[in-house]
C-alpha cells in the first residue's frame, strides 16, 4: 500500500508473433478453406447464395431459350442491369445502418427531370455538363434533407422516405409537366449505355484491375509483416487474382465479339461497365479501410456502443443518406441513357427492386452486415430473372411473382443466418 | 497511503426537484480496487456518469492527481485516462474483437487502417491481462460468450493506457466460472497500477477483490472503509440504512 505504482503502457519490446493470439490468418490453404467452410456453415454466407442463384438461373435460361446465351443478350443484360446495380449499391449505404430509403428512385427522377428540362436544346439549353452537375448536387441536397429528418429529428427513415416517395412524384410532375416526355439528346449521356470501349481498352481495363488488386494485396501484406503479425498464405492471393482474371477475361472476350446485326459491327465493353466498377472499387475501399466505413458498420451494429466510443452517430447517418441519394442520381443517369428519355414516372418503380437486390445479394436489413458487391450481385440476379423471363415470352406478371419470391427467400436466408451466426464460434 | 488518483469532494447532482447525489465524497487509489455499493436507486450509476463526463455534476469538486479538473464530456474524461465499462457492455456484435477494441480510435496511415498494428496491440493487451479463452482476435463478437465479451470490454478500456477504469456491475450476468475469470481480470488491472472503481451488488465478489468499500445510501456516502476492517453483515447494514458507520473515512 505504500509503494507508488505507475501505470504501465504496453511493453516496448514487441511480443514475438508466436506469442500473439491467433487471427485466423495462420495455416496453409487447407486450414483457410476449412475455416471458410466453418464460417459458411455457421451462417456467415455473404454473397454465396446470390452467386449460386445467379449461376443456376443462367444455366436454366440457357436451357430454356436459345437467345439467352448470345453475345448480344449478354451485353444487353449488363446494360439493363447497370441501373439496378448502381441503385442497389446506393441503398447498401443506408441498409447497413438498418435504415431504408424508399425515395431513392424518385430522387433520381427529380434530378433527371431537372437535367432534361435544363439541358433541353429547345428550351433552356444549358450546357449538359452544368445540367448534370445540377442534378448530382440535387441528389446531395435531397440526401442531406433526408439525413436531417432521420438523424437530427429522429423520424424513422421508412416514414420520411415514404413521404418523399409521394412528394417527389408530385415535384417531378411539376418539373416535367403533365404527360411530358423529354428525349435525351446529349450524345455524351447516351454513350454511357449505348456505346462501347474499343476492344483493346477492355483488355487495358483488365490489366488495371489486376494491377490494383495485386498492389493492394502486396501493400497489405507488407504492412502486416511490418507490424509483426502473420499473413495469409500467399497462394490464396494468387488464386484470387487468377479467378478474377479468368472471369473478367471471359466476360471481356465475350463482349469483344461482334454482336452487331447486319453490316454494322458492334463490339467492346459498354462504357457503363468501367464507371460502375470504379464506383464499386472506391466505395468498397471506403467501407473497408476508412473510419467512415468502419463507423457505418458500427452504427448499424450497435448505435449506442458507437456513440459511447465517441463516434458522431448523427453525422455518420447524415453522410450515409447523402451518399445514397447521390449514387441514386448516378443510377438515374444510367437509366436515362439506357431508356433515352425522361418522363414524369421516371424512377418511380425501381426502388423496391433496388432494396430487393441488396437483400438478395446478402445485405442484412437488420443493419451492420453486407458489402457493396453484394448489392451488385443481387442486382445481377434480379436483372437476369427479368431478362430471362422476357426471352421466354411469359406474361409480364410472372416476372414480379418470381422476383418477389426470390426476395422473400433471400430475406429468410438473412434472418436464419443471423440467428445461426449469433450462436456459433466462427473465425473471420 | 498513496495519494488518491481521483478525489470527489462534496459532489451534488439533481434532476429537477429530485436530488440524487447530496454531497458525495469518494477516493480512488492507483493500483487499488474500490467497490461502490448501495441499494437500487442509491445513485451509483449517476455518480459514475459524472466521472465519465456523460452527465456532469451540478456542484462539487473533482480532483485528478491532486489537480482540480472539469469533466463536461466523455472526451475530457478519456483524455485524462478515465475509461468506463458499462453494464450493457456496448460492443458491436457485427465487428470483430480488434475492431471493437479500437472502435473510435483506430490506427491509420494516410487515412487508411493499419490492421496489422491494431491486431498486434489488441493481442498484446489481451495477453498482458492473461486472457487465455479467446482463440482468435478476428472472431466476431457475436460469437463470444458473456464472459468473453466482458473480457473484451475490459481489455478495450485498458488498451490506451487507462489510469482509472470504472466497471458497472461487471459480473452481473455471468456464471460462476466466468465470474471468477472476470474478477481475476479486475485484479490484474489493479496490479498493473490502474485505479479501479467497481460497482457491484454482489458482496461476495466485493469481499473477494476490493481493497476499499464505499457505501452509498440515498445519495449520501455513509461509509468508506478498508475491506479488511469490516464484515459483510456490517456492509449490508450500511446499505439498507439499518446500521450507521461511526468510524473515520479513508
Ligand atoms: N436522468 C434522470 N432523470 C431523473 N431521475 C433520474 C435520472 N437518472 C437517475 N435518476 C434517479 O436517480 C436515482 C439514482 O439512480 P441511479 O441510476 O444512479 O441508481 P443506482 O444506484 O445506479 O441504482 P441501480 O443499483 O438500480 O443501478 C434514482 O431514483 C433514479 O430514478
Ligand atoms: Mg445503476
Amino acid at each position: 500500500m505504500s509503494t507508488t505504482t505507475t501505470p504501465q503502457t504496453p511493453a516496448p519490446a514487441p511480443t514475438p508473433a508466436s506469442d500473439l493470439i491467433g487471427s485466423g490468418q495462420e495455416g496453409g490453404i487447407r486450414d483457410q478453406v476449412s475455416a471458410y467452410l466453418q464460417r459458411v456453415r455457421g451462417g456467415d454466407m455473404g454473397g454465396l447464395p446470390a452467386i449460386a442463384g445467379f449461376v443456376v438461373l443462367c444455366i436454366l435460361f440457357t436451357a430454356l431459350s436459345p437467345y439467352f446465351l448470345t453475345e448480344r443478350n449478354f451485353a444487353n443484360l449488363l446494360t439493363q442491369a447497370a441501373t439496378l446495380v448502381m441503385l442497389a449499391m446506393a441503398l447498401v449505404f443506408v441498409i447497413l445502418l438498418g435504415e431504408i430509403d424508399l425515395s431513392a428512385g424518385v430522387t433520381s427522377g427529380v434530378a433527371m427531370s431537372l437535367f432534361v428540362v435544363l439541358s433541353d436544346p429547345g428550351g433552356l439549353n444549358l450546357n449538359w455538363i452544368l445540367a448534370l452537375l445540377v442534378s448530382l448536387i440535387t441528389g446531395i441536397v435531397i440526401g442531406m434533407f433526408i439525413g436531417f429528418f432521420v438523424a437530427r429529428v429522429g423520424i424513422p427513415s421508412f416514414v420520411v422516405t415514404l413521404g418523399l416517395f409521394l412528394g417527389f412524384q408530385g415535384l417531378q410532375l411539376i418539373i416535367i409537366g403533365d404527360g411530358g416526355l423529354y428525349r435525351i439528346q446529349q450524345p455524351e449521356i447516351l454513350a454511357i449505355q449505348n456505346s462501347n470501349m474499343p476492344d483493346w481498352a477492355g483488355w487495358v481495363m483488365l490489366v488495371v484491375m489486376i494491377a490494383i488488386s495485386l498492389a493492394t494485396s502486396l501493400l497489405d501484406r507488407r504492412r502486416r509483416t511490418r507490424a509483426g503479425v502473420p499473413n495469409r498464405t500467399i497462394a490464396l492471393m494468387w488464386i484470387r487474382l487468377v479467378v478474377i482474371a479468368v472471369i473478367a477475361g471471359i466476360v471481356i472476350a465475350l463482349l469483344n465479339q461482334n454482336r452487331g446485326t447486319g453490316f454494322l459491327a458492334v463490339s467492346g465493353v459498354p462504357i457503363v461497365v468501367p464507371i460502375t466498377l470504379f464506383i464499386l472499387w472506391l466505395g468498397t475501399f471506403i467501407l473497408d479501410r476508412t473510419r467512415f466505413g468502419r463507423y457505418l458498420y458500427a452504427v448499424g451494429g450497435n448505435a449506442e456502443a458507437a456513440r459511447r466510443a465517441g463516434i458522431k452517430v448523427v453525422g455518420i447517418k447524415w453522410a450515409a443518406f447523402t451518399v445514397c441519394s447521390f449514387l441514386a442520381v448516378v443510377s438515374g443517369v444510367f437509366s436515362a441513357s439506357k431508356v433515352g428519355s425522361v418522363d414524369a414516372a421516371f424512377g418511380r418503380d425501381i426502388v423496391l427492386s433496388g432494396v430487393a437486390a441488396a437483400v438478395v445479394g446478402g445485405v442484412s436489413l437488420f443493419g451492420g452486415r453486407g458489402r457493396l458487391i453484394h448489392g451488385a450481385i443481387g442486382a445481377l440476379v434480379i436483372a437476369v430473372i427479368t431478362n430471362g423471363l422476357g426471352l421466354l415470352n411469359l406474361p409480364g406478371g410472372v416476372n414480379f411473382l418470381v422476383t418477389g419470391g426470390v426476395l422473400i427467400l433471400a430475406a429468410t436466408i438473412d434472418a436464419v443466418s443471423r440467428v445461426r451466426s449469433g450462436g456459433s464460434l466462427i473465425r473471420r | 497511503m498513496d495519494s488518491p488518483l481521483i478525489e470527489l469532494i462534496d459532489v451534488k447532482k439533481s434532476f429537477g426537484p429530485v436530488s440524487v447525489l447530496k454531497g458525495v465524497s469518494l477516493k480512488v487509489f492507483p493500483g487499488k480496487i474500490t467497490a461502490l455499493v448501495g441499494d437500487n436507486g442509491a445513485g451509483k450509476s449517476t455518480l459514475i456518469k459524472g466521472l465519465a463526463g456523460v452527465q456532469p455534476y451540478d456542484e462539487g469538486e473533482v480532483k485528478f492527481d491532486g489537480q482540480p479538473v472539469a469533466l463536461h464530456n466523455p472526451r475530457e474524461a478519456s483524455r485524462l485516462g478515465i475509461e468506463v465499462v458499462y453494464q450493457d457492455l456496448a460492443l458491436c456484435d457485427n465487428l470483430d474483437i480488434v475492431q471493437n477494441m479500437f472502435l473510435g480510435r483506430e490506427e491509420t496511415t494516410l487515412g487508411t487502417f493499419d490492421e496489422g498494428q491494431m491486431e498486434r496491440e489488441a493481442s498484446e493487451t489481451l495477453r498482458s491481462l492473461s486472457v487465455r479463452t479467446v482463440k482468435s482476435v478476428r472472431q466476431k463478437v457475436s460469437s463470444l460468450s458473456g464472459g468473453q465479451r466482458q473480457t473484451v470490454a475490459i481489455a478495450r478500456s485498458v488498451l490506451k493506457s487507462a489510469r482509472v477504469v470504472i466497471l458497472d456491475e461487471p459480473t452481473a450476468a455471468l456464471g460462476v466460472a466466468q465470474t471468477e475469470q472476470v474478477l481475476a481480470l479486475v485484479k490484474r488491472l489493479a496490479e498493473k497500477g490502474v485505479g479501479v472503481l467497481m460497482i457491484s451488488h454482489n458482496l461476495v465478489d466485493v469481499f473477494q477483490v476490493a481493497d476499499y468499500i464505499s457505501v452509498l445510501y440515498l445519495g449520501q456516502m455513509v461509509a468508506s472503509i478498508e475491506t479488511s476492517a469490516t464484515t459483510s453483515d456490517d456492509v449490508v447494514g450500511y446499505i439498507t440504512g439499518s446500521k450507521t458507520y461511526t468510524g473515520a473515512s479513508i
